[in-house]
């Protein structure tokens, strides 16, 4: 059991928490994950560590509402617990100083790439973030981002701030221009695919954290098995960081999709159950 | 000799294929105390008993049931309680037909005595009465952290816990019992039942860290530092195998590890009461001829799959499995596809699995392991349409907690390198034993392992004072 300490609501959908989980907090490095379940009938979801402050024992994590258990999770408040709370997961990113390097968000991936920009910053990187979404209201943390980048970028599908289009085209025009070492990309697959495709062009080293469907998160399963450079990977301990150039991204959208309509079921009548509860207040 | 020697042992009541197969309840439903008193008495009580030698944990097996033959019933339960804490499992997993029922004279002209039935009608019975929490012993002031809470761990915990240890278990899952609750199904081991024995672990004294990956969250020097004065280490093999074919990634395809999981430990078969899903086809196949096998076969069948078949390159005779496992699974419906080897799984357009392409086999001549070697016969692909596959072929050593302790001496399939007697390993102070040493084996042998590192472990605490 765990502790939420601090809750904000970032984006209509998306949310964050700090939690007291000292020991997590203790081990963590940028890039690793945590499993989380909210209840004794909820499933493991794996969400990646947005920050962590070892002295407080805190962990902070920011997820976006998709499915039934994201927005349970979204309904609880602070001083409420999350039942279980394991990590921190995974292979931390590699910490050095590669010179110029890109930190690429998309979406809710703006929470999991701001540990991994803080990190490189302070190992000496020249850093420079873009970060996107579909409309402005859906953006975050770009506050936070430039307080750890040396350039930040801003893209909107929409046009509704920043740069109108995706934040591809913005990263195209920086390797045009820079000469970059490493390009670091955090977001939906199919924008990590598009990245990691431009930067093949560019034959810029590119690194991705993928976020496959998972159980136990401790290598136990192989539910979170890609493939990488022809070879079959468990996300959860041989990752999730991967070269982007290795990816088999089309099979990780497939696997995604593997329970998209048990999803669907158990969101309509979690919605439905709480509709009937609420119209029961409602009239007493 | 009672006459009753010579009729064969009783037949365990059980519930219809029909029945049975509509939920995840268990099959075997226990003997009655009439039942289970005659059984007992069917015992010659050999001089010297050959059962014992066939249990790995040396249970005084004539003693108790003599003392059930008389009616003795509680002092039945504590002689095997004074050798296995978990006589509940044990009874309902173990493969007596292989271990002390093997042994047994009797079985050489008959039927054996009916050990494990016994076993299991005794923890039972006290069950039902409410276990009896053990008397304290006093502190010998020094902690133990034991990793991972399988049998092995378990075990061990209990033990050093008897012996006044202060015993800490860090488990990674967010429940205790290893394989016991994720792979194992609740219609062949309810779990209410390995969380009764938990419980009892937990009376002793040990202490229950879930959710704790060590390696991860924690290592063995946080643990050290914390005060832990030796370890066990009892990981399990916890790595799925797959076949390395082409297409292995296609959604459907499952290890047996995540199918039973999602089933036993996350309850998927109670979605969406419970938040996480199976996906089950029309037509599936398990890969593979082992108890893992039949355990996932048997649970398809229950999520109501309409065709269950197994796929398996040699013959019945060379399954691993227990024959009463095949048995019951036949009896459900599971066709064994034989003499058959995968080659490659296919695929549609949205990278769901479709069909498996076999190639028939045949047997040659026999191999290291004793069993005759499967050869493919050239030309003979064939493909079986399929909606869901479950690789049951084997598992591995879990890396998390290995690759964390530089130093610590590994076998050539990676597993731990341990005395056999001991459990001791390359490190002073640190101790391993079941699956993560042997591979894959027996609740029991893991827990005979966890027995033994227990002595070892307080004899090493006793000398480094
Ligand atoms: C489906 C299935 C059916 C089986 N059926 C039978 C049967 O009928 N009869 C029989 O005798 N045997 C059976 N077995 C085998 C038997 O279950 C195992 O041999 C036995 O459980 C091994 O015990 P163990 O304590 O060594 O490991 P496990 O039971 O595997 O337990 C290991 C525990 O350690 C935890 N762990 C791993 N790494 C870490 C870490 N880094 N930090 C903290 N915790 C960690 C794991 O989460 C797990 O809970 C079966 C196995 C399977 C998979
Ligand atoms: S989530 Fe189970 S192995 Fe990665």
């Amino acid at each position: 059991m765990v502790t939420i300490l601090q809750k904000k609501v970032l984006t209509p959908q998306t949310k964050l928490m700090v939690v007291a989980a000292p020991r997590v907090a203790k081990k963590a490095q940028p890039g690793q994950f945590v499993v989380l379940r909210i209840d004794q009938k909820g499933e493991r979801i794996p969400l990646t560590i947005a920050d962590f402050d070892r002295e407080q024992g805190t962990v902070t994590i920011v997820f976006q509402e998709v499915g039934k258990s994201t927005f349970m999770l979204g309904e609880l408040k602070e001083g409420d617990q999350i039942f279980d709370f394991v990590g921190p997961l995974g292979k931390p990113i590699e910490e050095k100083n590669f010179g110029q390097v890109v930190c690429v968000g998309g979406g809710v991936g703006i929470a999991p790439i701001y540990p991994k920009a803080q990190a490189l910053k302070e190992q000496g990187n020249r850093v420079i973030s873009i970060i996107g979404a579909r409309s402005a209201n859906l953006l975050f943390w770009e506050e936070e981002m430039k307080t750890v980048s040396d350039e930040l970028w801003v893209a909107t599908d929409d046009g509704s701030y920043g740069e109108r289009g995706f934040v591809t085209q913005i990263l195209e025009r920086i390797l045009e221009k820079n000469s970059i070492d490493l390009v670091v990309a955090v977001g939906p697959v199919v924008m990590m695919k598009m990245v990691s495709l431009l930067t093949k062009k560019y034959q810029t080293p590119t690194l991705v954290s993928l976020n496959p469907i998972m159980v136990d998160g401790t290598g136990m399963c192989g539910c979170c098995r890609v493939t990488v450079g022809g070879e079959c990977k468990f996300t959860c301990v041989d990752g999730p960081v991967f070269d982007g150039h290795q990816v088999d991204f089309d099979e990780l959208q497939a696997r995604q999709r593997i329970y998209l309509e048990e999803e669907k079921r158990a969101l309509e009548e979690w919605e439905l159950k709480k509709a009937e509860e609420e119209s029961h207040y409602a009239t007493r | 000799m009672p006459r009753a020697n010579f009729l064969g042992r009783p037949k365990m009541p059980g519930r219809s294929v029909a029945d049975r197969t509509k939920d995840f309840d268990e099959v075997p439903l226990g003997l009655s105390p009439e039942q289970a008193i005659e059984e007992a008495q069917r015992c010659l009580q050999c001089r010297k008993p050959k059962c014992v030698k066939g249990c790995p944990v040396e249970i005084d097996i004539p003693a108790f049931i003599g003392l059930l033959a008389e009616g003795k019933l509680d002092q039945a339960i504590a002689k095997i309680k004074e050798k296995n804490s978990l006589p509940a499992i044990c009874g309902r997993v173990c493969p007596q037909e292989t271990q002390c029922e093997q042994e047994c004279i009797l079985g050489k002209k008959g039927e054996p005595v009916a050990i494990g039935y016994l076993e299991r009608f005794l923890a039972d019975y006290e069950r039902e009465q409410g276990v009896k929490p053990p008397p304290s012993v006093s502190s010998q002031g020094k902690k133990v952290a034991v990793i991972g809470s399988g049998p092995a761990g378990l075990t061990c915990a209990g033990d050093l816990a008897k012996m006044g240890y202060a015993v800490t278990i860090f488990e990674a899952l967010h429940a205790p019992g290893g394989v016991l609750v994720y792979g194992i199904p609740e219609f062949r081991l309810p779990k209410s039942i390995v969380l009764q024995e938990v419980d009892y672990v937990k009376s002793l004294g040990v202490e229950l860290e879930l959710s704790v990956v060590v390696g991860k969250t924690i290592t063995l020097d946080d643990l050290r530092d914390e005060g832990f004065a030796a370890f066990f280490v009892g990981t399990g093999a916890g790595l799925p195998s797959f076949l390395n074919l082409p297409g292995e990634n296609l959604n459907g395809i499952y290890s047996a590890n995540e199918f039973l999981t999602r089933s036993n430990l996350m309850r998927a078969y109670r979605f969406p009461e419970y938040d996480t899903p199976i996906k089950i086809g029309r037509r599936v196949a398990v890969i593979g001829g082992g108890n893992v096998a039949m355990d996932s076969a048997r649970t398809a069948i229950r999520l109501g799959a309409e065709e269950v078949c197994l796929v398996y390159r040699r013959t019945k005779k060379e399954m691993p499995a227990r024959v009463e496992e095949v048995e019951r699974a036949e009896e459900e419906g599971v066709n064994c596809i034989i003499l058959t080897n995968p080659v490659r799984y296919q695929g549609d357009e949205n990278g769901w699995i479709t069909g498996i392409e076999c190639i028939q086999m045949e047997l040659g001549e026999p191999d290291e392991s004793g069993r005759r070697r499967p050869i493919p016969i050239p030309g003979s692909e064939f493909v079986i349409p399929i909606d869901t596959v479950v690789v049951a072929i084997g598992q591995g050593p879990n890396p998390v907690f290995l690759d964390s302790v530089p130093g610590l001496k590994l076998n050539r399939w990676g597993y731990i390198e341990s005395d056999p007697e001991t459990g001791a390993t390359s490190i002073p102070g640190v101790f391993a034993g079941g699956d993560i040493v042997t591979g894959a084996a027996t609740v029991i042998s893991a827990m005979g392992a966890g027995k033994k590192s227990a002595r070892a472990i307080a004899r090493y605490l006793q000398n480094s004072e």
